[in-house]
């Protein structure tokens, strides 16, 4: 790891954000990761994301598990509230908090090993639930920090370092996350910062389940041939349906496509998605045909990134439950408990 | 683009600003690591090697290198390099064990006219080889415009005797207070080759109105500085106007401030901003209560029976023509008469070569220059040598000193029977800094501290004392806290384009966002997709070769830290933290730090 602190000094004409914040200020600590960890270029991307769309770092919560993904938190965003739970937890910490308070913008930030091993149940429930939030997986398909056995998301078939093959069947997060009826789902790669930062941004403006399932190579366990999640295997089977510009505010981006191979997409908050479309056929609006488009690539071993799935008009677990506008953590106790009388009330009318 | 070719050994002189800016290419960073180890003997001799002066460089240098600095770039205020080379001169041992030995004369003999920082450069080159050098000069002690021109309170004469003794010690002779008058008779004496070093001697005049009437109350700057360095003058009245807007019109006020001057006021032609003294001059100048009045223009020297009483300015305003040339124009104001006891006219210096003949073989340009090669610095006479401000009009110190080296390794090729303008490229030493996975033979730890101030002496005190110094320079612990301000910029950032993943790595951790994978392009394409902007296009790309992507790595040099992060954080070690040394070539070895250049 890095010992010294990154310095303070920044590039002199870096731009500022609508509330004057260079992207240097939504940094946190100097990463711990191995040196390249895909994890970083994550961090790195949500940096970007959160500076783009002008977020005040007050404003956000960031909550993970166990794991070298769920050390990111320390990385980025060194103002916002943070809260590392317990291995596999994150989802129901998250949801705990969400519902206590609604206001804030909740990050998950999660691991293979953290979501789809030990957590696998929260997170089901917690996508399932419908909860407002951003959960990204960073996704390396092996346990780092025990060096390197293979995880859940391996491959079956895919080596490990020591060239051990993988004989499980490997869990599918995205398509899990599309059969549990997220509202935005999307994969990508740590190495595509271009398609990264947008898919988070987009996410984080989206109300409801944002599933990321992000491939992040694991430098010193899982970036050699026989891998699939190296640099190498990622970049060569990589089958980007879309890429995206999210468009936010007072001026939004002028965006000039040939006309037929943009998608507009209009989000509950008024943001836009512009989708640029690589594969002409695929619709982001098509729940089962995500799933049928996933299936079938992944038995030819492509890696399908992109949007892969959104419904703009999503509900979340607020308006499930009929909760009040005021967030539940600043209502008074006179609000929170009306009294013996109101509760006789209630009893009387279940009688 | 195309790759950055980072084997010519000027692409990574440039990337170390101060040392490229430096005429005589000094190696900063690697002094003031140096100094910040407290090896100031060692810092110290890398400065004698190059430049010959440290010390009294270190106190009056016009320091090209101090707005090159890359500090300058990345926050305020510049490293001062300058100061800090004074530290090493300050604080070092006894080196006179590491000077040159004097060798066995090789039979060839030098002459030098004038005794100055060129001359002085060139026989400290020649000499250790064997020539035997004889500087002539009109006065009793070796310096030149160091000894005489620049007042005592800014430079002790202890310094100039100290380094002038180093060099004089290696055998030099040095004959005093003897003027060449005449070139011919110096040619007839058979010295296998002469150096010309008499700097630019002659003091503009002020032809106006009441100069001749007045005279005895108007002096000439360099002329009037040099008489109160040989103590020939030692009062002036007590209202003094200075005209001119250059270092020497600063001497002038602050020495007249200490000579009885209690209202002395510098005037100018031109703005407060354009003035050719350098900032740092004018500020000690107004720190001494000596206001500097501009856009005025002297028109005439006012007097009563010979006695000086004032002098009359008619002020101007500047006026910029279509091709941005600036006229200075009457700004209708009536004229003002500012009366004064005495005026310093300090506006120019010029040469003066009335001692060299028609006929001697060295041919002169129509502004009465002789014609000299920029290069090798020989005259139409191809034993006669040129340097300093006696080539090329008035500079400075330094750039005498860089003249002087180049001057020596023509007259060493002329004597060793070579063509002199066949010039060998420079020593350049590159080797890794990596001394563990994240440890650097450097201090890669950037300091964020604003430049340190010189202490200063008390004003009262220095302005009764004309030979009290009034900056007191660095003490040991400041210099450490200055020193470590220098972004060591000589260490480089070398990438390997095979080694390089394109993991973002170095991308994400870079702090001044200098490194940017993109498709390649035309320059001017490239500095538009940079991860920042790129306001510097004098500051070179590094372009890698194509990568598997088919990308490249850019990366602006403009503001990098050099804190090393790229190479940490580098998996592949496709970065790696590399010490550039470079070493122009001088005439033979004559320092014997040669080959141990400090790590």
């Amino acid at each position: 790891m890095t010992y010294i602190a990154k310095p303070k000094f920044h590039h002199p004409g870096l731009k500022k954000n609508d509330l004057g914040y260079t992207h240097r200020d939504y940094e946190g600590k100097i990463s711990t990761l191995c040196a390249g960890c895909g994890h970083d270029s994550i961090t790195a991307s949500i940096i970007e994301a959160c500076y783009e769309l002008s977020i005040e770092p007050h404003r956000v919560a960031k909550i993970s598990g166990i794991g070298c993904s769920s050390k990111t938190p320390d990385y980025f965003l060194g103002n916002s509230h943070g809260f590392n739970s317990v291995h596999g937890r994150m989802p129901s910490v998250l949801t705990g908090a969400n519902l206590a308070n609604r206001d804030l913008i909740y990050l998950g930030v999660s691991g293979d090993g953290d979501s789809a091993s030990i957590g696998f149940g929260q997170f089901a429930h917690s996508i399932r639930r419908g909860v407002n939030m951003t959960y990204i997986v960073e996704n390396n398909g092996v346990y780092g920090l025990t060096k390197g056995q293979f995880s859940a998301t391996a491959d079956r078939g895919s080596k490990s370092k020591k060239g051990v093959t993988n004989t499980d069947n490997a869990i599918d997060l995205v398509a899990i996350a599309l059969q549990l009826g997220a509202t935005f789902v999307a994969r990508s790669f740590s190495g595509d910062k271009t398609q990264l930062v947008p898919l988070i941004a987009a996410a984080i403006r989206h109300k409801g389940a944002s599933f990321i399932d992000v491939i992040s190579p694991c430098i010193a366990f899982n970036n050699h041939a026989g891998s699939t999640k190296s640099f190498d295997y990622v970049r060569e089977h990589n089958d980007a349906v879309n890429r995206l510009d999210v468009l936010v505010g007072r001026d939004p981006i002028a965006v000039d496509y040939a006309p037929g191979t943009v998608q507009m997409v209009e989000q509950h908050d008024g943001s836009k998605i512009a989708l640029r479309k690589i594969d002409a056929d695929y619709d982001p609006h098509d729940r089962l045909g995500a799933q049928t488009f996933l299936a079938r690539h992944a038995a030819k071993g492509q890696i399908v990134t992109g949007l892969l799935y959104v419904d703009p008009d999503a509900e979340d677990l607020h308006e499930h439950l009929n909760t009040v506008e005021t967030p539940l953590n600043t209502l008074e106790a006179d609000t929170l408990c009306p009294g013996s009388a109101v509760l006789d009330k209630i009893n009387a009318s279940l009688r | 683009m195309k790759p950055t070719d980072i084997a010519a050994p000027d692409y990574f002189h440039k990337v170390v600003d101060c040392q490229w800016a430096c005429p005589a290419h000094t190696p900063v960073p690697e002094y003031i690591r140096l100094i910040a180890q407290g090896r100031y003997s060692d810092a110290y001799m890398i400065n004698w090697k190059s430049n010959v002066f440290p010390g009294i460089l270190g106190r009056t240098c016009d320091r090209p290198c101090e707005p090159a600095c890359r500090r300058g770039r990345v926050e305020e205020t510049p490293v001062a390099i300058c100061r800090l080379k004074r530290v090493a001169a300050d604080f070092k041992d006894d080196i006179k064990q590491r000077l040159p030995r004097p060798s066995p004369k090789n039979g060839k003999r030098v002459a030098f006219v004038g005794g100055g920082p060129a001359s002085l450069t060139v026989a400290r080159d020649l000499a250790p080889l064997g020539y035997h050098c004889t500087v002539f000069d009109a006065d009793p002690e070796a310096g030149g415009m160091m000894r005489t021109q620049i007042p005592k309170f800014r430079l002790p004469n202890s310094v100039i005797d100290e380094e002038t003794g180093y060099i004089l010690g290696l055998g030099v002779e040095f004959k005093g207070g003897h003027r060449i008058e005449s070139m011919k008779s110096l040619l007839a004496e058979k010295y296998d080759a002469i150096f010309v070093g008499s700097g630019a001697p002659r003091g503009r005049e002020l032809d106006i109105p009441g100069r001749k009437d007045a005279a005895g109350n108007i002096h000439i700057g360099i002329e009037w500085l040099a008489s109160v360095s040989f103590g020939h003058i030692d009062k002036i009245g007590k209202r003094v106007i200075v005209l001119g807007g250059g270092n020497t019109a600063m001497d002038c006020c602050r020495t007249a401030r200490r000579l009885g001057g209690e209202k002395v006021t510098v005037i100018v032609r031109s703005g407060f901003e354009e003035m050719k003294a350098s900032p740092w001059e004018k500020e000690d100048a107004l720190h001494e209560d000596i206001p500097i009045l501009n856009y005025m223009v002297p028109v005439a020297f006012k007097h009563v029976a010979g006695k000086l009483i004032g002098v009359t300015f008619q002020h101007v305003k500047a006026e910029y023509d279509a091709k941005g040339r600036r006229n200075l124009v009457p700004s209708g104001d009536p004229e003002q008469t500012i009366p004064c006891d005495d005026v310093l006219v300090a506006v120019g210096q010029e040469n003066a070569f009335p001692w060299i003949e028609q006929d001697c073989g060295i041919e002169f340009d129509k502004w009465h220059m002789p014609k000299v090669d920029p290069k090798t610095f020989v005259s139409t006479n191809p034993k006669v040598f040129f340097g300093g401000d006696a080539a090329f009009g008035p500079k400075n110190i330094i750039w005498a000193v860089a003249h002087g080296h180049d001057a020596a390794l023509s007259i060493h090729k002329m004597l060793s029977g070579d063509d002199i303008t066949e010039r060998p490229l420079p020593d350049v030493h590159v080797s890794s800094q990596k001394m563990g996975i994240h440890e650097w033979s450097y201090d890669n730890d950037i300091s964020i501290d604003k430049r340190y101030k010189v202490p200063h002496r008390d004003k009262v005190i220095a302005l009764k004392d004309i030979r009290a110094e009034v900056e007191l320079g660095y003490d040991v612990k400041l210099a450490l806290g200055e020193a470590e301000r220098c972004l060591n910029c000589d260490v480089q950032t070398v990438f390997s384009t095979s080694l390089c993943i394109e993991c973002d790595a170095c991308a994400d951790i870079c702090p001044m966002d200098c490194i940017t994978f993109t498709g390649n392009g035309e320059e001017s394409d490239l500095r538009q997709r940079l991860k920042a902007p790129s306001p510097h296009p004098d500051q070179d790309l590094y372009v890698s070769s194509d990568l598997k992507t088919g990308r490249v790595m850019v990366k602006d040099e403009d503001v990098c830290l050099h804190c090393g992060l790229c190479a940490e954080r580098c998996p592949t070690g496709a970065w790696d933290m590399q010490k550039y040394f470079i070493e122009m070539t001088h005439a033979g070895s004559t320092c014997p730090t040669k080959s141990r250049s400090a790590a």
